[in-house]
């Protein structure tokens, strides 16, 4: 077992021990957050990073979100069976949408704007059918009546925190065997030349499909967590094109080439934000967002690579560390 | 049941003859997009913003400083100019030898600022122009001065601009460049001139859109989603870059919109719009008007 093994079983294990020995509850709700947005975001980051911007995982997250909370409330459907009808509902439009942009060679500019149309489209559906969602006003999950687990419904912070932790390490571990699968190798040669990538016997519109369709399952998933936990989702919160900004944002802030680069993100932007929101109140309106979009602007000119990504590339010389990272 | 068909076709036609006109004004947002993309080969995802930033500029000029609307007009589209010019010179230009998806993002970040600035600065009341224009009436069927007036200003607008393109020297220079970057700047062309006077260019069309929408529309921080994404829809449906297409896909997307309003919500309409829009990326994926290879 060499040293840093030893070092990344010790962080594991604290932060597994942390919610027995601090109960604060408004960091452990904010830590919750930052798990949660940090599987988000590494989600999106797992086809961001070979050149397949989305901008319409705000789509997958509210379908996610809203499909798990509509079979819950209309039809009793457990969330335990609930989530997963979500998941498949987002596979599905995940593979209408990205089986023809594959298919003809959809790329660069049309392809985010593809995907864009798809943010705006799942965002419109939900306002539009306010009937059964809501609308803009937003939408909450019934109380369960029976039992919690059920329901997937717990009031205790530290559960949360330890599903939210499970999910996150989930999320890490998916991109550790893509990170190590022959699907990376592929997906690098078609984002450096698709033509080439082909001619050397890569099946480019499979190998990306098989990416969105992780992406996109794992989006939606986060999204049905977020609910879950909120209990209290908004068509802005969970879907459109202003928190598929917000994806690509805190991915590449943090650094999406990276595995832990999306996390790093999420906690800048979640500890910004609520910084903002308690020291300036509601005086904090549109602040945190002019602060993120000014410094989205400047991290794209100055530090393409993430704060994380830079630190790292300045330390390749440690590859112990490096390697868990 | 003929009364109700009769009813039914005035209103049919009114919805067609109301998409037209409301096809005007997206013609002319897609046409400044599609001129900055075929000439910087950049797409501004912030464009609609800058319309929403011109639209209070036309608010502020009008109901503070008191100035006519026609005197407010052009100063609005400078100031949007200057605004396209600016966002070219301080966030395109250091990333022009950058991936594209990168500028993309970059100007995602814009969006983020100029929404929250206009959200800080201005706050997130709905506030309107307090101009009341007349509503035509022919026959049963209503049509407002106000998009009238907008269909006539921006067909006004396409014209000037395709005058620019083709009568001037700095017109056929910015075609030129369009079609090939690199020989363009070993023929002695300034390109970096001539993206500053194409962004300003394009801005001063989005100042225009925004003079023309702040009639028939309320203006808040978000107003820019509203037509923003339908931008973006109806130039890659056209094909980005391409005017002529750009200008069909307008006219398309209106009238979906606008029957789509008619039979139900006006969300279902841009919900038709965007199936729409997905069903042709199958048919065709390089834009309507795209040869087949």
């Amino acid at each position: 077992m060499r040293k840093s093994d030893i070092g990344m079983i010790v962080v594991l294990a604290a932060l597994v021990a942390l919610p027995f020995v601090y109960r604060e509850p408004y960091h452990l709700h904010l830590m919750v957050l930052i798990l949660i947005w940090s599987f988000a975001y590494t989600s999106w980051s797992m086809m961001g990073r070979f050149g397949l911007v989305s901008l319409g995982h705000g789509g997958f997250m509210g379908i996610g979100a809203y499909v798990t909370a509509l079979l819950w409330n209309h039809l009793g459907l457990s969330p335990w069976i609930g989530i997963p009808f979500a998941l498949i509902a987002a596979g599905i439009l995940a593979l209408i949408v990205g089986y023809p942009c594959f298919r003809f060679r959809i790329t660069g500019h049309y392809f985010v704007l593809v995907t864009l149309a798809l943010s705006g489209i799942v965002l419109q559906v939900i306002t539009a059918t306010r009937d059964y969602t809501g609308g803009s006003l937003g939408y909450t999950p019934a109380r369960a009546a029976g039992s919690r687990v059920f329901a997937l419904q717990f009031d205790d912070k530290a559960t949360w925190y330890l599903i939210a932790l499970f999910v996150w390490l989930v999320g890490l571990l998916i991109w550790r065997l893509i990170d190590r699968s022959m699907t990376r190798y592929a997906l690098e040669a078609i984002s450096e030349d698709e033509d080439a990538a082909a001619a050397a016997g890569v099946n480019v519109t499979a190998e990306k499909l098989k990416i969105t369709l992780i992406s996109a399952l794992m989006t939606a998933f986060a999204g049905a967590l977020y609910c879950q936990y909120q209990m209290f989702i908004s068509p802005d919160t969970v879907s459109g094109i202003a928190v598929s900004l917000q994806m690509v944002f805190a991915a590449i802030v943090g650094g999406l080439y990276v595995a832990l680069g999306p996390t790093v993100g999420a906690v800048i932007t979640i500890l910004l934000a609520e910084t903002l929101r308690i020291s300036f109140g509601t005086g904090a309106v549109g602040w945190d967002n002019l602060i993120y979009g000014v410094l989205l602007v400047l991290f794209i000119i100055f530090l393409p690579q993430g704060i994380l990504g830079s630190l790292l590339e300045r330390f390749k010389r440690k590859p112990s560390l490096v390697r868990w990272i | 049941m003929q009364a109700f068909l009769d009813i039914f076709d005035i209103y049919l036609l009114e919805a067609v003859l109301n998409g037209i006109l409301l096809g005007g004004v997206l013609a002319l947002l897609a046409l400044g997009l599609n001129l900055i993309f075929g000439v910087i080969d950049v797409t501004w995802i912030c464009y609609a913003e800058l319309v929403m930033i011109g639209m209070y500029a036309m608010y502020y000029l009008v109901q503070y400083f008191g100035l006519s609307y026609f005197i407010a007009a052009p100063l609005t589209i400078l100031l949007v100019a200057a605004l396209g010019a600016l966002l070219h010179y301080l966030v395109i230009a250091p990333l022009l030898s950058a991936p594209p998806i990168n500028q993309l993002l970059a100007t995602g970040g814009v969006l983020f600022v100029l929404q929250s600035f206009a959200t800080v600065a201005f706050g997130i009341d709905f506030r309107n122009l307090g101009i009341r224009l007349p509503i035509l009436t022919i026959g049963d069927m209503n049509f407002s001065y106000a998009r009238l007036l907008s269909f006539a200003a921006a067909l006004i607008g396409m014209v000037a601009v395709y005058l620019f393109m083709t009568r001037t020297f700095t017109g056929t220079a910015i075609r030129a460049v369009a079609q090939d970057r690199q020989i363009m700047a070993l023929m002695g062309v300034d390109t970096r001139k001539i993206y500053i006077i194409t962004s300003a260019l394009g801005g001063a069309l989005a100042g225009l859109a925004a003079c023309l929408l702040v009639l028939q529309y309320d203006v808040h921080p978000f107003v820019g989603l509203t037509f923003g994404p339908i931008t973006f829809l109806i130039c890659v449906l056209g094909g980005l870059g391409n005017f002529f297409g750009g200008f069909i896909a307008s006219f398309v997307f209106a009238e979906i919109i606008s029957l789509g309003g008619l039979f139900s919500d006006l969300e279902w309409g841009y919900v038709f719009a965007f199936g729409f829009f997905i069903v042709m990326m199958f048919i065709r994926p390089a834009g309507l008007l795209a040869r087949r290879r």
